[in-house]
């Protein structure tokens, strides 16, 4: 006979050893932590982002003069629009209809006339609702080509500061306004939050319905061991997929790391940790790996994606959709991301999100050790 | 740290145990005790609790009244130290299949710390023992049944127990490596340990020198199996000399009799157990008495316990209207049938004809072929080569029109289990292509013929397992197919449910349909008119029952069942291989 | 054949809807889902927190840092003493946009001289940034016309005046419930299709299936119709929750719309029983629906327009139907797309759903043989 101590550590052994080989015979969980985050961060980081930049404007000038051209020559200009000029307005709002166009300026036929009177001469932008991201950035790329334009006309008139204060806009950690800058921390919640919880939420659920749960708990196999064997392989797993992803981030997509990797990994152990430690929930509640696929995505993955921060702002949410996001642990990992990635080893920032991790972590673990029972009833 | 005792102390003494799940007595009031060095055999119908029971003694039950002392140790209390004493194999055995045969061996090496060179030994001597020792390398999920179940014995004997509890270990399991799980468990027995085996096959309860006989929660007889076999002595007779529609008809006719307790078809004879006290049978045969088997007596006690929810001597009519006239020849035609997976032959130029009205058996281990001979038979494999006709039409060139014509029933019942009853019988009248007036009538049939009248509105999958059976078989044939194809159709069923079923098999055969029907089942072998011996994707022996027992006839083996002939064949067939 | 495939609709419909786990999901989660993300996913920008900076004493610096106050998507306006505070709080994240004037702000303003007013946002979430500068250059624009008129400094009067079409008030609601009915119907006709065979196989009831007279094809008619029923109601469902809960206007034809979702159904059903047809376990199914899921939801220009990616992925979005049906569903919501406008983005779905079911009957005739 061996030592109680011993034994303990010889069952973890084994239970790590032999999740680990089903970990590497399964092609769907390598699938899932290998090949699913390169396939997302390349979505992401190529083919998603919220900078318009291509935005297709229109502009309908009844009457070519030679006003209207100058007016015409500085929204060509700018790099953000593609300008494309027509004669009738009909056209252009069929263009609008249609979606073809982002925008439309309309200069009507007595642009130039009332112009040279010093009369009102409106100019009117129609935008198009149905996209309404879009026509927000698009009104304000609009303004800041019109207020340049008339701040031109005026100088070109011999008139003075009839523009008094200029906006002088400064982005600190991202100023070319990236958006793949943002975006690809932030996936790489969302990715950990796949391994932790979808790829837990099955295994226990599996060892329940092949029935090789009721021999493990027959043997004198402990719950901090069974737990343990569970967690410490697909920790591992995620930490490898975190570091796949944060290096795609740095070489692939060029994101600027500004804070401590260290601290970068010890954040995302936490996370990580309260991932798994939910992932396990779920499967020792429900026993069933369609059910626990199913409250996996439900509960874990598109929280993760929708109340994170990840992509809409926490704080222009509705006041219930708030409340419920503090108990989103990617919200904190989200944040903690953006801020080591673009800004620096922030502990102002960092310390509460981490806190609020532990917390969550620890929560999900004592509730999966109070379900898992060592029997069957 | 085990051996014979002088006068040994119980093993395990169950005191008052009933357990409830919600409204429903699993057990109730349970006492007896387990005895080291002997294997008890628990046997009982399903649902009896036999599993319940064998999961409280494990500590992975508590009692709802009562306790459970397991070496001296309280079942819940030291949950711990009876854990470390008993080794413990549910049902469907926890190997995990993606692992191998040794990294399975590992992890329970771990589990239970055995290390060092004790580990190195206990591999060596379990790998010899279950002759596992070729297939180290092996997923466990690549293993078949018999090996899967040898496999998880040695997994649970890393640590020899002191008390060995196996939950079902022969169901899906061959009669050869059947054999070998037995010599594996009496070997344990003579070093001392006690074994608890639970099953629904009776012939292994007269393997047990003891038996705990458990119905709906009771214990009705605990001790020596020859106890209750002895009780049986002068009732049990053989009629033998039937052909095949006078065994079938005498069977009809004693399942009505009330002084008839058991009615079986073997082969060409029909063997009858009688009411106590009951005069010896009469019947188109020569009667003979016979030794009385431990299945008669579990019958027959169930029977008389009123715990039969399968009716006995009631076979639901089912009416059905006699298939249309022959079409002249066989209904069932296969001619070298061939089916290879790769470079691997499944089954090799295998040719056989069943008459109509015949009931023709694929007998044979695991992996020998008869299953893809089988899916091949009803269209859901294309077969590499050969032909197939089902009523005289090609299943290659009409496959729909040939299935139209015949009925299929798998182990897994295959129904529907959140639809209703009636729902699952619209549905297969639909998927037939019944239609108004004719569907109703079909249903309604069914319904009345298989007395499923009180659960029509139940779902499928809450209906008791007998239940479950004659659905599944409803579904099989309203369309009143000419063939019916049964696939292990009773395995892992217990006897009164088997019986059953093969009632309304024999009714619907006298009716004049043609059964085929796959099995490594020996009973459900004797129903059949005649046998195929599938071994190694080839028909080695094709003939009666009794002819194949005839054959196996020698002065070693004076009077050879069913299994002995079936492993005589096999035998055989290997020397010859080996030689040639 | 009429009788054999009503069987058939009816046991599917029967064993979608009498299984609880597969009840729950067609009803519990996309119910959430509509519930939470139509107010979750909002590109709307309200409730800022900014901070001022306010070196200069002079009255027009405190008039323009009141129009800041009283802006009414700014929730808290922190006042900040120093220079060296403007890290302290975009670091910390306490505001995401600190306006800074200068101390001769007023000085400049009165002698006539162009002023600057310094914003400096926060860029880790370039998003906001940008919707928070375009809100601040809006106050600066009406502070300036002011200004303007106040000093009688006339310039060319060419004002710019905006109008929103369709959603004149940019609500991100308007778009995201009627985009919300292309996601939801998606993923519930893409899980009833991929789960429905896997589920049959592990019963051991697809070979009871086989071995009845039905054809292969029927077989597929009748997991086809049962998924285009459900997929029409969780759809009919949406449509009521957006008129009368969300109060979108429905400004487009019905008709047309119901067209394009039948279409539309019919293509994702297509790659459900491609799914399904690959997979031979119910967990297979479900990975395999989740991979097919987030790539399509993510280039379907629901949260990102389509003009922003790159040729190469633009291309590739021509080939997933969630983004026909995405211009379609909101044309119809929001802008009355004439027929053929709505014809034009049918047609590749049309094209679409021929492949992919052409693909399901093709791979399972393979796995039949």
């Amino acid at each position: 006979m061996i030592a109680p101590g011993a034994a303990r550590r010889l069952r973890l052994f084994g239970l790590v050893r032999k999740e680990t080989l089903q970990i590497l015979r399964d092609p769907s969980s390598l699938l899932i932590a290998f090949v699913l985050p390169v396939v997302l961060l390349l979505l992401f980081g190529y083919g998603v982002s919220l900078d318009a930049n291509n935005v297709r404007v229109t502009v309908v000038v009844e009457n070519p003069t030679p006003e209207a051209e100058r007016f015409i020559a500085s929204f060509a200009n700018s790099p953000y629009l593609e300008v494309s000029v027509m004669r009738h307005r009909a056209d252009a709002e069929a263009d609008l209809v249609a979606g073809r166009a982002d925008g439309v300026v309309v200069l009507r036929a007595d642009f130039a006339a009332r112009l040279e009177r010093l009369d009102t001469a409106p100019i009117q932008l129609l935008l198009d609702g149905t996209e309404a991201n879009t026509a927000r950035i698009v009104r304000g790329y609009a303004e800041g080509v019109w207020s340049a334009w008339a701040r031109q006309e005026a100088m070109a008139r011999g008139r003075v500061a009839s523009v008094p204060v200029v906006a002088e806009p400064r982005i600190w950690f991202n100023p070319e306004l990236r958006s793949r800058n943002f975006l690809v921390p932030g996936l790489i919640a969302i990715i950990m939050t796949l391994i932790g919880t979808l790829l837990t939420s099955l295994v226990v659920a599996r060892e329940w319905e092949r029935g090789t749960m009721e021999a493990l708990i027959a043997t004198q196999t402990g719950l901090v061991e069974l737990l343990a064997g569970k967690l410490v392989p697909y920790f591992v797993l995620g930490m490898l997929a975190m570091t796949l992803s944060v290096a795609m981030a740095v070489f692939q997509f060029g994101v600027p790391i500004r804070g401590s990797i260290a601290v970068l990994f010890g954040v995302a152990a936490v996370f990580l940790i309260g991932a798994l430690a939910m992932g396990l929930f779920i499967s020792t509640v429900t026993r069933n790996q369609f059910v626990a696929g199913q409250v996996a995505i439900v509960s874990g993955f598109l929280p993760a994606f929708m109340l994170s921060g990840f992509v809409f702002e926490i704080g222009s949410m509705p006041g219930w959709i708030q409340v419920l996001t503090h108990a989103v642990a990617a919200r904190y990992f989200v944040s903690t991301l953006q801020t080591l990635f673009l800004a620096g080893t922030i502990w102002p920032v960092i310390l509460p999100d981490l806190g609020a991790m532990a917390l969550i972590a620890l929560v999900f673990l004592s509730a999966t050790a109070a379900r898992t029972r060592k029997r069957l009833d | 740290m085990t051996g014979h005792a002088v006068k040994p102390e119980p093993l395990v003494t169950i005191d008052g145990v009933a357990k409830r799940f919600g409204g429903r007595m699993a057990l109730d009031g349970l006492s007896a005790v387990v005895m080291p060095g002997r294997v008890t055999g628990l046997v009982g119908p399903d649902g009896a609790g036999k599993t319940t029971l064998i999961r409280l003694i494990a500590g992975l039950l508590k009692p709802s009244a009562g306790a459970v002392t397991v070496c001296g140790f309280d079942s819940i209390a030291d949950g711990e130290d009876v854990r470390g004493v008993v080794g413990y194999m549910p049902q469907r055995f926890g190997l995990y299949e993606d692992l191998t045969v040794a990294e399975n061996l590992t992890l329970h090496a771990d589990l239970r710390a055995v290390t060092g060179g004790d580990r190195a030994a206990a591999f060596q001597r379990l790998l010899g023992f279950t002759g596992l020792e070729p297939f180290r390398g092996r997923l466990a999920g690549a293993l078949s049944g018999g090996m899967k179940q040898k496999l998880g014995l040695a997994c649970t004997l890393i640590r020899p127990p002191r008390l060995l509890l196996l939950d079902e270990p022969s169901v899906g399991v061959d009669p050869l490596s059947r054999r070998e799980l037995w010599r594996m468990v009496y070997e344990l027995v003579d070093q001392g340990i006690g074994v608890l085996w639970s099953t629904a096959y009776l012939d292994e309860a007269e393997r047990c020198q003891s038996v705990m006989l458990l119905n709906e929660g009771r214990l009705l007889h605990s001790g020596d199996p020859t106890d209750l076999t002895r009780r049986m002595e002068g009732r049990s007779f053989v009629m033998r000399g039937l052909d095949t529609a006078g065994k079938r008809g005498a069977l009809a006719e004693a399942q009505k009799r009330p002084d008839v307790v058991d009615a079986l078809i073997q082969g060409r004879s029909l063997r009858l157990v009688m009411r106590e006290g009951a005069s010896a049978p009469v019947g188109a045969g020569a009667v003979e008495p016979v030794r009385p088997r431990f299945e008669d007596a579990f019958v027959s006690l169930l029977r008389t316990s009123g715990g039969d929810h399968a009716a006995t001597g009631v076979v639901p009519s089912i009416t059905a209207t006699a298939p249309a006239a022959d079409e002249g020849g066989f209904p069932v035609e296969a001619v070298d049938l061939t089916r290879r997976f790769g470079d691997f032959t499944a089954v090799d130029r295998v040719s056989f004809m069943v008459r109509r009205a015949e009931i023709f058996g694929l007998l044979g281990p695991n992996g020998a072929g008869k299953s893809t001979t089988f899916k091949m038979l009803c269209g859901l494999l294309p077969m590499t080569s050969g032909t197939a006709r089902l009523a005289g039409i090609s299943l290659a060139h009409a496959p729909a029109l040939a299935r139209a014509r015949l009925g299929y029933m798998s182990q897994k019942f295959s129904l529907y289990p959140d639809l209703s009853v009636r729902q699952n019988l619209d549905f297969f009248a639909g998927a037939y292509g019944l239609a108004g007036g004719v569907r109703r009538a079909a249903v309604a049939r069914m319904i009345d013929g298989f007395g499923l009248r009180p659960f029509v509105g139940s779902d499928a999958g809450e209906l008791p397992l007998g239940f479950k059976q004659r659905l599944a078989l409803a579904c099989a044939i309203m369309h009143e197919p000419a063939i019916l194809f049964l696939d292990e159709p009773t395995s892992g069923v217990d006897p009164l449910t088997r019986r059953e079923f093969w009632a309304h098999i024999n009714a619907m055969a006298g009716q004049g349909v043609t059964v085929l029907v796959t099995t490594h089942f020996m009973d459900e072998a004797e129903y059949c008119d005649r046998v195929g011996i599938v071994y190694r994707g080839a028909i080695i022996a094709m003939d009666s029952p009794d002819a194949l027992k005839e054959s196996a006839r020698d002065a070693g083996l004076p009077d050879p069942t069913l299994e002995d002939a079936f492993i005589r064949l096999i035998e055989r067939h290997d020397r010859a291989r080996e030689t040639a | 054949m009429w009788s054999r495939l009503r069987a058939l609709i009816i046991k599917e419909l029967l064993s979608v809807w009498r299984d609880r786990k597969s009840r729950f999901v067609l009803i519990v989660p996309p119910l959430i889902q509509l519930f939470v993300f139509s107010y979750a996913a909002t590109y709307d920008v309200t409730n800022i927190r900014i901070a001022v900076l306010n070196e200069d004493a002079g009255a027009p610096s405190r008039d323009l840092i009141a129009r800041f106050e009283a802006a009414p998507d700014f929730a808290r306006v922190l006042h900040l003493d120093d220079a060296s505070a403007i890290a302290r709080v975009i670091d910390n994240r306490d505001a995401v946009m600190v306006v800074h004037l200068g101390v001769d702000f007023s000085r400049r303003l009165l002698a006539g001289v162009p002023t600057q007013a310094q914003l400096v946002l926060d860029g880790r979430g370039s998003n906001t940034a940008q919707i928070v500068m375009g809100y601040a250059s809006t106050i600066i624009g009406d502070f300036n016309r002011d200004w303007a008129a106040l000093h009688k400094l006339t310039g060319p009067s060419a004002p710019l005046i905006e109008r929103a079409w369709f959603n004149p008030n940019l609500l991100s609601l308007w778009v995201v419930v009627p985009g919300l009915m292309g996601i939801l119907t998606q993923v519930v006709a893409l899980v009833v299709t991929a789960l429905s065979v896997a589920r049959e196989r592990e019963l051991g009831t697809f070979d009871q299936l086989l071995v009845t007279p039905l054809r292969p094809a029927e077989i597929l008619i009748g997991k086809i119709v049962p998924a285009l029923i459900i997929g029409m109601a969780e759809g009919t469902l949406i449509v009521v929750a957006a008129l009368l809960w969300f109060r979108i206007p429905l400004v487009g034809s019905l008709a047309l719309l119901y067209l394009s979702l039948f279409v539309f159904l019919l293509s994702i059903i297509g790659v459900g029983l491609f799914i399904s047809a690959l997979s031979g376990t119910q967990q297979q199914a479900i990975l395999g629906a989740f991979l097919f899921l987030v790539p399509a939801i993510i280039l379907s220009g629901f949260a990102t327009p389509i003009e922003n990616m790159p040729e190469a992925i633009r291309m590739l979005t021509l080939g997933n139907p969630l983004r026909h049906f995405l211009v379609i569903v909101q044309g119809i919501f929001l802008k009355d797309l004439p027929a053929e406008l709505v014809l034009a983005s049918v047609w590749p779905m049309a094209v679409i759903g021929t492949v992919t079911l052409g693909g399901a009957v093709w791979l399972f005739r393979n796995r039949l043989r």
